[in-house]
């Protein structure tokens, strides 16, 4: 299949994109997962439902917000640009951020879900042992999340490659800085002629999509087998 | 010297409350016996550091574990209390090899104890070593839990009803490592199990537990001699647990040599010397006036009837003094009144030692 440069621009920019999102909240996600499967505090309730917003609304909603906070003039985003000169609105690192956004609660649910499946009692008997409490974190805990983990960040990672509704609206559409797969599809359906150039991108998408959910599954296998219940 | 005394109130509508002391001597085996529900566990788990007491003192030796009073509690990583759990507990990210080390690399430096090599020995783990915790078999996975707590080279060594989860060929196949251990090592020990013959085959001391309170403690000689106690006079194997001595065979059976006489018993042949445990059941004791018949039992003994105790509507137990031991018979009131049983009495002790459980 033949690509033009603008089309390779795109499936280029899908992918560091969705793995920077990927990348950032991977670690915040299973501190989030940590705290909503274990910790007893005000408010958990209300931190759990927070992190499944970007589930329930609207994508485009979500963008402006982002919009709103992280905009050149939001809270966040005029300390950021003027003391650190960092935009992230209508930018990549925008884009990677609307889409790790969007991607967080589908980690935070796997990770949890690692977590609850996990036998609390293999931490006491490495407790027993003379593990300490960060010991024990690193060398039972952890181990033990990581098929969670691995799933969480490959599901988000392909779920990431096709996030549109908050990176359009929070990074707008710029070819080559912000256009991902999902918005050189949009453009091309909008302009006259362009059928072709969509259909071929749609393609690659849905060959990105097979391929994420393959890896996942033999990922999976390659830990159940790891830890002896394959 | 172990020193346990633990208040403690479950949460829940049961409101299960714990309120246990005793004291035991330190090498040696304590034994915690109950039904399940009456606080063994628990105990256990308080004095590993993984149950807080809302009250209560813990020692071994010189160390306080836990002093509520005194606001010390230490964290189970710095009690060098290593615990066999019921299900192993064993690391599924980690190969037999890796259980093993775990708690050997995390062991105080200086730490006496068994070498890798040595416990892979004692309990035949070689084959396993590279093995996942996975794939093992309920007993493997057992020693496997046993080799791990021992090589983290504790102070004490907990066991929660170790052979519980197993079938009766993997417990007779792990119940000699315990004993090995026991004797070998001079490693105090603190072992859960609501099965009276892993008490009566362990135990130096016996704790009896009860709805979460000590009906009686002390060695287990003694206990089993009680007839006032009954989680053990109440069952159908009470008796005397007798320390004996392998002392050659004769007419084909095992003599048996305990303080104060000798028992023929069929028992497996061993070398002379060699210490083992034989519960004398109450029911497999009769009694004659001195100077009885030839029976088909295989022992007759003198013995001084030092007491008559009740058991039940229309039973009773003899105690029966032979040297320094004592052995109970379980009798009917009628055959005391036949009889004209009287404590003080010499009489023979008839004792059937087909039943015996070995030890």
């Amino acid at each position: 299949m033949h690509l033009t440069p603008e089309e390779w621009q795109a499936l280029r920019l899908s992918l560091t994109v969705s793995l920077r999102a990927v990348a950032v909240s991977l670690p915040l996600a299973a501190m989030v997962a940590l705290l909503l499967a274990r910790g007893r505090f005000p408010g958990r309730t209300l931190l759990d439902a927070l992190v499944h917003l970007p589930l329930v609304v609207p994508p485009v909603v979500t963008g402006w917000l982002l919009l709103l906070v992280f905009g050149l003039r939001g809270p966040v985003g005029a300390p950021l640009a003027e003391w650190f000169g960092i935009r992230l609105a209508f930018t990549a690192e925008g884009a990677a951020l609307a889409t790790g956004v969007m991607t967080f609660p589908l980690i935070v649910r796997a990770v949890r879900l690692s977590l609850d499946g996990l036998d609390r009692g293999l931490e006491d008997a490495a407790a027993t042992l003379g593990a300490t409490r960060l010991d024990r974190f690193l060398t039972v805990t952890l181990p033990l999340m990581a098929p969670g983990l691995l799933s969480g960040a490959v599901v988000a990672f392909a779920a990431g490659l096709g996030e549109f509704g908050a990176v359009i609206t929070f990074a707008s559409n710029i070819p080559g800085e912000t256009q991902t797969l999902p918005l050189a599809i949009y453009s091309a359906t909008q302009s006259p002629g362009g059928e072709a150039v969509a259909a071929r991108l749609a393609a690659i998408s849905f060959t990105l999509a097979i391929l994420g959910l393959l890896a996942s599954d033999l990922l999976s296998r390659w830990l159940a087998r790891r830890l002896g219940r394959g | 010297m172990l020193e346990v005394a633990l208040r403690h109130r479950f949460p829940g509508p049961a409101g299960f409350m714990l309120d246990a002391a005793f004291t035991a001597p330190a090498p040696g085996v304590t034994v915690l016996f109950g039904a399940s529900g009456s606080g063994k566990s628990s105990i256990l788990a308080a004095v590993a550091g993984l149950l807080r007491p809302r009250e209560g003192r813990v020692a071994l030796g010189g160390t306080t574990l836990t002093d509520t009073a005194a606001g010390r509690f230490l964290p189970p990583e710095a009690r060098r209390c290593a615990v066999v759990f019921q299900e192993g507990r064993l690391f599924p990210h980690r190969s037999v090899e890796g259980n093993l080390r775990y708690g050997l690399r995390r062991a105080p430096r200086g730490a006496e104890g068994p070498g890798f090599e040595e416990v892979v020995a004692l309990l035949g783990l070689g084959p396993l070593l590279a093995r996942r915790p996975g794939l093992l078999s309920g007993g493997e996975k057992q020693r496997v839990a046993l080799g791990r707590a021992l090589l983290a080279r504790p102070a004490l060594l907990l066991l929660d009803e170790p052979l519980a989860a197993l079938d009766m060929p993997r417990r007779t196949e792990i119940l000699p490592f315990f004993e090995a251990l026991r004797d070998a090592a001079r490693l105090p020990m603190l072992y859960v199990t609501h099965a009276l013959e892993e008490a009566d085959r362990l135990a130096d001391t016996l704790v009896l537990l009860q709805g979460g309170r000590v009906q009686a403690a002390g060695p287990l000689e003694a206990l089993t001699a009680r007839t006032d106690l009954p989680l053990l006079a109440a069952r159908r194997d009470a008796g005397v647990v007798l320390r004996c001595e392998l002392a050659g065979q004769e007419r084909g059976l095992t003599r048996l040599a305990f303080p104060g006489g000798t028992l023929l018993a069929p028992f497996p042949e061993g070398p002379a010397g060699r210490h083992i445990r034989l519960r004398v059941r109450a029911r497999d004791v009769a009694v004659a006036r001195a100077g009885a018949p030839a029976l088909s039992t295989d022992n007759a003994l003198p013995a001084v009837l030092q007491g008559i105790e009740p058991a039940g509507e229309r039973e009773c137990f003899l105690r029966l003094g032979i040297g320094p031991s004592i052995l109970l018979a379980r009798v009917t009131l009628d055959a005391v009144r036949r009889l004209a049983l009287r404590p003080g009495e010499t009489v023979t002790a008839l004792i059937n030692a087909v039943g015996g459980e070995r030890g």
